[in-house]
C-alpha cells in the first residue's frame, strides 16, 4: 500500500533523535558520523519500504538499522578501535560494547542535553538557532534558508561552521552543572524564544513551513519541562507566550497568504485548546519570585486572547509594556507600549509621546503614527502611510498600507 | 551620551499624608506610565527607587538627628537614572513628571563618570 506521506513525516520525527542519541553515543567529535548513519538509515528505509513493503513497527525498523550501523562504525573506525574501544574494553572485561539506547528516555535525555551542548555561548545566536533547527528539529538547510529568507550558501556554510566548532571543542552533551543551569537554561530558552520568533514573524510565504517552526519551538520547550531541574519558571512562562501566540496562527493571515492584523481576526479562528494550555503554563510561571521578560511577555499575550476591547485590558497590557520597557529596551516594544498609552489614555497622549520614540527609520513607527493620524489628521496620517510603504519590502504589505491610504481619502 | 540624576523633592507635609488604596494606584500608574514614556525612548538608565518620607541625619561628631527636617520644607521622595545627550534633554524629559502636578520638583544632576 502507498504511504507517501509516511517516510516523510518519519524523517521529521525520528532523524533528529538517531542523531541526538548516536552523537552523545559517539561523543561530539563524530557528530558527523550520528548524522551520516541517520541519513543512510532514512535512504535503506525508502528504498527497502518501497520494494518490501512496509515493516509491522517503521520506527523500531529505523532503530534497529541505525543500532546496527552504530555499532558496526564503532567496531570498524580506527580512532575508536585504538583509542576509545579498547577503554570500553578495560572498562568492561566481558568485552561487552554497549548498545546505543534508542528507549523513550535516553531520546530525551539525549536531545535535552543537545539542547544544552548546541545552545553554548562559543557559537553565535543566529547559528544556534540555525543549529537547533538542523540537529533538533530535522530541517535542512534548503528549509532554515526558506525561513530565514536568505540563500542555501548561507545557511550551509553557517550550519559547517558552527558543527566545526562544536567538534573542535569537544562540547560535552551534558547537563550543565547545577548552578550554571539558570544561565545556560537562559540561553537555551532564548534560542528557543528566537525559533518561535522566526517562524511567527517570518515574511516567508509557505505558511507550513512556518507553522512547523513555531510548532518545533514549543516541542522543545515541552521537553524542558519534562525534566525537573529545566522545569522552571522561566520555561513555563516561554511556553505560555508561545501557546497565546501560536493560538492566532490560523487567524493571522487569509488564504492568499496576506496579513489579518489582530483588529480584524476573526475569534472563531482563534485555537482555544492552545489558549488553555498557555493558562495552564502561565500559572505555573507563577511560582518563585523572579519575574522574567517572558512572565511579561506571556502576561501581555494572555491580555491578547481576549478579543474585546475593555478599559482593563488595555490598562493592564499598558502597565506591562512600561514594565517590560524597564527590564528590556526593544524599538517594537517601545511602539506596542505607545499604542497602548493611546489606547487607555486617548489619541493625543499616544501622538505625543509616539512622535518622542524618533524611530524615523522604523517601518512599525509609521504605520504606529498612520494608525493613530488617521482618527485626527488625515494628511499626517498620509504622510506616515507613504512612509511606511517607502520602508516596506513586502509587496503584499505595501498593497495593504495603499489600500489604508484609498479609504481614507474616501 | 551622559547619564542624569532626577530627584525629586516634595513638600515634607504632603508627603506624609494619608492615601486611599485607589488613589495610591492612580498615582502609582501616573507614575508607571511617565518612566515607561522615558522607557520607550530608550533613556531610562535605571528605575531608581522611592524613598521613605522619614529619616536620620547623621552629622560631624556622632549628631544624629530625625528627619523629616525642620530647617527645610522639601524632602527627596525619589530618584531615576536617564541618559541624554544634554542637560537640556535631560530637563526636557523631565516634562511631565507626577510630582510637578503636586507642587513638588524634580531636580536634573549630570552624572560624573570616574574611570
Amino acid at each position: 500500500m502507498e504511504q507517501p506521506s509516511l517516510l516523510p513525516d518519519l524523517f521529521r520525527t525520528e532523524y533528529s533523535k538517531i542523531v541526538a542519541v548516536l552523537c552523545k553515543y559517539f561523543g561530539m567529535p563524530f557528530l558527523e558520523q550520528a548524522e551520516d548513519i541517520a541519513s543512510e538509515t532514512f535512504l535503506l528505509a525508502s528504498n527497502t519500504w518501497g520494494l518490501k513493503g512496509l515493516p509491522n513497527n517503521p520506527t523500531a525498523w529505523l532503530y534497529t538499522v541505525a543500532k546496527n550501523k552504530a555499532i558496526d562504525f564503532i567496531k570498524h573506525n580506527q580512532v575508536f578501535k585504538q583509542k576509545v574501544y579498547p577503554e570500553i574494553l578495560v572498562a568492561s572485561p566481558t568485552a561487552y560494547v554497549p548498545e546505543p539506547d534508542l528507549s523513550p528516555s535516553n531520546i530525551m535525555d539525549s536531545q535535552l542535553k543537545m539542547m544544552f551542548a548546541i545552545c553554548n555561548p562559543i557559537i553565535p545566536v543566529e547559528a544556534q538557532v540555525g543549529l537547533a533547527l538542523n540537529i533538533l528539529c530535522g530541517f535542512g538547510a534548503d528549509e532554515i534558508a526558506e525561513a530565514f529568507l536568505t540563500n542555501r550558501d548561507v545557511i550551509y556554510k553557517r550550519l559547517q561552521r558552527a558543527k566545526q566548532k562544536l567538534r573542535d571543542e569537544n562540547i560535552s552533551i551534558d547537563f550543565p552543572v547545577q548552578n550554571e543551569i539558570p544561565l545556560r537554561l537562559s540561553a537555551v530558552l532564548t534560542t528557543i524564544y528566537l525559533l518561535f520568533n522566526e517562524g511567527y514573524y517570518s515574511a516567508s510565504q509557505n505558511k507550513t513551513l512556518r507553522k512547523d517552526l513555531c510548532l518545533e519551538a514549543m516541542r522543545l520547550n515541552v521537553l524542558l519541562l519534562e525534566h525537573q531541574n529545566t522545569n522552571t519558571a522561566e520555561s513555563n512562562a516561554l511556553l505560555a507566550l508561545m501557546c497565546f501566540h501560536a493560538s492566532r496562527f490560523e487567524a493571522r493571515s487569509n488564504n492568499n497568504g496576506e496579513i489579518v492584523l489582530y483588529e480584524e481576526q476573526d475569534e472563531q479562528l482563534w485555537n482555544k485548546p492552545l489558549i488553555q494550555k498557555g493558562e495552564y503554563y502561565l500559572n505555573h510561571s507563577a511560582k518563585g519570585s523572579h519575574i522574567s521578560t517572558y512572565h511579561i511577555e506571556a502576561a501581555i499575550a494572555y491580555w491578547h486572547t481576549h478579543k474585546q476591547d475593555t478599559v482593563e485590558k488595555w490598562e493592564n497590557i499598558l502597565q506591562l509594556y512600561n514594565k517590560l520597557l524597564q527590564i528590556q529596551y526593544t524599538p517594537i516594544t517601545a511602539l506596542n507600549r505607545t499604542f497602548a498609552l493611546s489606547k487607555v489614555n486617548g489619541v493625543d497622549e499616544g501622538i505625543l509621546d509616539a512622535e518622542k520614540l524618533k524611530l524615523i527609520n522604523n517601518k512599525m513607527y509609521h504605520v504606529l503614527l498612520g494608525k493613530l493620524y488617521n482618527e485626527v489628521n488625515q494628511m499626517q496620517a498620509n504622510y506616515h502611510w507613504e512612509f511606511a510603504i517607502k520602508l516596506s519590502k513586502s509587496d503584499t504589505e505595501k498593497a495593504y498600507f495603499k489600500s489604508v491610504i484609498n479609504k481614507l481619502s474616501k | 551620551m551622559n547619564d542624569f540624576l532626577l530627584v525629586f523633592r516634595n513638600d515634607v507635609a504632603l508627603s506624609q499624608t494619608q492615601m486611599s488604596p485607589d488613589q495610591m494606584q492612580t498615582m502609582m500608574k501616573t507614575w508607571m506610565d511617565w518612566i515607561g514614556g522615558i522607557a520607550a525612548q530608550n533613556k531610562l538608565v535605571s528605575p531608581g527607587n522611592r524613598l521613605a518620607p522619614s529619616g536620620k541625619v547623621l552629622a560631624t561628631n556622632n549628631v544624629i538627628t530625625d528627619g523629616p527636617f525642620v530647617e527645610i520644607k522639601e524632602a527627596i521622595g525619589g530618584y531615576i537614572i536617564v541618559k541624554a545627550e544634554t542637560i537640556d534633554e535631560a530637563t526636557q524629559l523631565s516634562h511631565g513628571c507626577p510630582i510637578l502636578d503636586v507642587g513638588g520638583t524634580v531636580e536634573i544632576r549630570m552624572i560624573i563618570k570616574m574611570d
